[in-house]
């Protein structure tokens, strides 16, 4: 249990995706705007990330590694990655039309979201793997992707607040539009600094 | 100048992936902890680019138009994997420097983009010389932002290199340059340094390009993606 809650708080906080692995920076940046979409655009990730998590970890223990494939891993995970994106869409939207109103638009950009594939390999990077924790590697796997996505609706949601309050006031000319975001997202970056003594 | 230097000037100046276009936002921030990072970073995802604009442009009239995107994605992911065992096996210094965000390169969203716009409407060689354009401009973005970050950061100059200087001892290096938020800085003030360098040579005309929604990139993978679904329905 202790090392679940580590790796949680770890993914969630400490290395925090966008803010120190930089993964998941387009969306970031993109549909920040508004903390509503911004809440949206985190609620597909969570939902995304943790299944997909789940099946290039079962991939990668049942198939991958049995048939002595490792190497393939890139191509198969962004294959699956894309394909599951598309089965969630077209599952949600016949069992439960209210959840696909509230997550429609964000899902088929999630795809291209590089936290996802991130995500993947980094539980076979961090050994994350049945031959190495049996069974505990497929659910150190869930945990890890469920905490790394919701660590980056925490950062995207923050920093929509702040973009709320920045849009009335008055910035100079050359820092308008991205350059002042960037610069917001730096000082987040600072501030999230505090959790590394966290662990 | 002839198309296919014009598409190598479009590539670096008029149209730079990182500055202009704000394309493949991931590996330009993760990476440029040095200049040599960033340059290795630019290198072979340059590769990837000219490969992949070549094949897919030689494939354009056989790849069936609804499973297009899919198709792209195969033969990126497949030139990802040659790059990153190459890597691996003749430059490991770099393979460890750059870990993860190379086998990122399959979702960077400069390579798709210039697939799906350019690649797939254009003979072979002008659609090479287009990812030579666009690969040497992120190469020099990537450089420029490590150079900077590893400047100021750490006190050296193209560490990694033959040419390696590092500062006098009197430099106190600023760490925080080559962490994260360092990267977040940099970025931002070499874009508002252009920006205000535009605004000088155009008077008060409005700033174009991007306006910090990156809209380029998610309008990009959302448009590939509505396309995708179509091809799937």
């Amino acid at each position: 249990m202790k090392e679940l809650l580590l790796v949680l708080i770890g993914s969630a906080l400490v290395n925090n995706v966008v803010l120190s692995q930089f993964l998941g920076l387009c969306p970031f940046l993109g549909v920040s705007k508004q903390v509503k979409t911004a809440a949206s655009m985190g609620g597909a990730v969570i939902f995304v990330i943790t299944i997909a998590s789940a099946v290039a970890s079962l991939i990668y223990d049942f198939i991958l590694v049995p048939a002595d494939l490792k190497y393939l891993q890139t191509i198969v995970f962004i294959l699956v990655i894309a394909a599951l994106v598309q089965t969630v869409e077209m599952f949600l939207k016949k069992t439960s039309p209210g959840l696909y109103q509230a997550l429609g638009v964000y899902l088929p950009l999630i795809t291209t979201n590089c936290a996802v594939l991130g995500v993947a390999l980094t539980n076979v990077q961090k050994e994350y793997v049945a031959a190495k924790m049996g069974a505990m590697g497929f659910v150190t796997s869930v945990v890890n992707g469920f905490a790394t996505a919701v660590g980056f609706t925490v950062a995207i949601v923050l920093l929509a607040g702040i973009r709320e309050r920045i849009a009335h006031n008055d910035i100079p000319k050359p820092f308008q539009g991205a350059p002042i975001v960037l610069l917001t997202a730096c000082l987040m970056a600072i501030a999230f600094f505090g959790f590394s003594g966290l662990i | 100048m002839s198309k296919y230097t014009e598409r190598i000037y479009n590539g670096i100046v008029k149209e730079n992936p990182t500055f202009i276009l704000m394309l493949g936002m991931c590996p330009t921030l993760a990476v440029t902890t040095s200049a040599f990072n960033g340059m290795g970073m630019g290198l072979s995802t340059m590769v990837v680019l000219v490969a992949s604009n070549l094949l897919i442009s030689m494939l354009r009239r056989i790849i069936p138009d609804k499973v297009r995107i899919p198709a792209y994605i195969v033969v990126v992911a497949t030139l990802v994997t040659v790059v990153q065992l190459l890597i691996q096996a003749f430059i490991p210094a770099l393979y460890d420097a750059l870990g993860l965000y190379i086998p990122l390169i399959v979702v960077n969203c400069i390579i798709l983009g210039r697939a799906e716009s350019y690649a797939s409407k254009n003979p072979p060689v002008v659609s090479a010389c287009d990812g030579i354009g666009m690969g040497l401009g992120f190469t020099l973005a990537l450089t420029l932002i490590g150079f900077f970050r590893e400047l100021i950061g750490a006190g050296t100059i193209l560490s990694g290199t033959p040419l390696a200087v590092t500062l006098p001892e009197i430099y106190e290096p600023i760490a925080i340059f080559v962490l994260a938020p360092g990267a977040f800085l940099v970025l931002a003030l070499i874009i508002a340094t252009l920006n205000a360098l535009h605004i000088k040579n155009n008077g008060n005309k409005k700033v174009e390009g991007c306006d910090g929604n990156c809209a380029s990139c998610s309008g990009l993978s959302r448009c590939l993606s509505e396309q995708e679904k179509q091809g799937v329905e």
